[in-house]
Order: structure tokens, then C-alpha cells, then sequence
């Protein structure tokens, strides 16, 4: 029982112990922030469907 | 006999060629309404691999534009599918195709996905994701 207190008291003291230093700052960049259009997709995947693509391209004339 | 049976195979198969070369769709060509509301600015590459209107279209138009879009998303879906990828991503990977080639004084969609460039001489602003 008092083992139990002993352990109780210790976890409490290392959550005290982290709340306190706990804190993140944050600070602003200096450049302004350029959100890019909603796109992401990695240039490996764009490079892998490149030439896929052209050639869907070049098959469909009259939609493209 | 054998020389003429030949001759018949050959026939029979030279008109087969005939008709294959007659099925070919003869509409594997662009609409001339499409192609004017491109020259005249009327519409666009946007960097999502579909058509856009730059301004207000007529009815004519808009239906000819979407029409072009919902068989582009048909090709997309087909290729996306057989190649692993995503609609989106292919569609994407066209767009950039797309929009480098552009002919001068047509339009495209800037890589901020909303401003309407004219193509000029030189190549064209992309989204950095393009090949």
C-alpha cells in the first residue's frame, strides 16, 4: 500500500515536472506563407505517369 | 487451283483491310467551335488536367466544354486505373502535358490554380510538381 503511494505521488511529480516545461514556442517565418493550390502528389508519381499520359494525349485528339 | 485460291485469300483479305481502315472513327478530330473557343481565349487548360472557362461562355459552349471534360475524366479513369494511380494524380500529370503545350495566345491556368495566363513565346508558368 504505501509502495502504491510512493509510485502515485512519483508519476504526479513527473507530470507536474511536464506540464511545466511542457510549453512549445512558436515563432512566425519572415517569409510570407504561399499555400500552393490544393495539389499533392509527390514528382516521382508525375514522372512515372508522364509519358502514360502523353501518349493518352496523343490518342485522343479530339478531346485534347 | 492452288494459285487461285491465293488470289482469293489476298482479295479476301485486302478488302478486310478496306473496311478496318473505313472503321476508323472520323471524328478523331478536334471541333472547329473547340478549337476557335480556344484560339479566341474563350476557354482554357486548368492545372487540373480539365477545360475552363476564362469568361462567361454562351450556352453552346459551356455544353461543348463539358462535354470534352466528362470524356477527358473517361480517358483519366481508364489510363489512372491500368497504370496504379489515382484520377487525380492523372489527371494532374495531364494537365501539366497540357498546359506545355499550349499554343501561343491561348490560355492556362497559373500554378495558383486561379489566375488566367496567355501563353506567350517562351514556356509556360507551372505548378512545381510538373515534369
Amino acid at each position: 500500500m504505501e509502495r502504491i503511494g510512493a509510485g502515485l505521488a512519483g508519476a504526479m511529480l513527473l507530470l507536474g515536472g511536464m506540464s511545466v516545461s511542457g510549453c512549445i514556442s512558436v515563432n512566425a517565418p519572415d517569409e510570407p506563407i504561399v499555400i500552393e493550390l490544393n495539389i499533392n502528389i509527390s514528382q516521382e508519381v508525375v514522372y512515372r505517369l508522364a509519358a502514360d499520359a502523353g501518349n493518352t494525349i496523343e490518342d485522343n485528339p479530339d478531346i485534347f | 487451283m492452288n494459285r487461285t485460291v491465293k488470289t482469293v485469300s489476298r482479295l479476301i483479305i485486302g478488302a478486310a483491310a478496306a473496311g478496318l481502315m473505313l472503321a476508323v472513327p472520323a471524328s478523331a478530330q478536334r471541333d472547329p467551335a473547340y478549337d476557335a473557343a480556344r484560339a479566341a481565349g474563350q476557354i482554357g487548360e486548368q492545372i487540373d488536367g480539365y477545360l475552363g472557362f476564362v469568361g462567361s461562355p454562351d450556352a453552346a459552349l459551356r455544353a461543348l466544354v463539358e462535354d470534352i471534360n466528362i470524356k477527358r475524366r473517361a480517358a483519366y479513369a481508364e489510363k489512372a486505373k491500368a497504370a496504379n494511380a489515382t484520377l487525380k494524380d492523372y489527371a494532374f500529370t495531364s494537365g501539366c502535358l497540357l498546359i506545355a503545350r499550349t499554343k501561343p495566345g491561348e490560355m492556362y491556368q497559373g500554378p495558383d490554380g486561379s489566375t488566367w495566363l496567355k501563353r506567350d513565346s517562351g514556356p509556360p508558368q507551372r505548378h512545381p510538381s510538373c515534369p
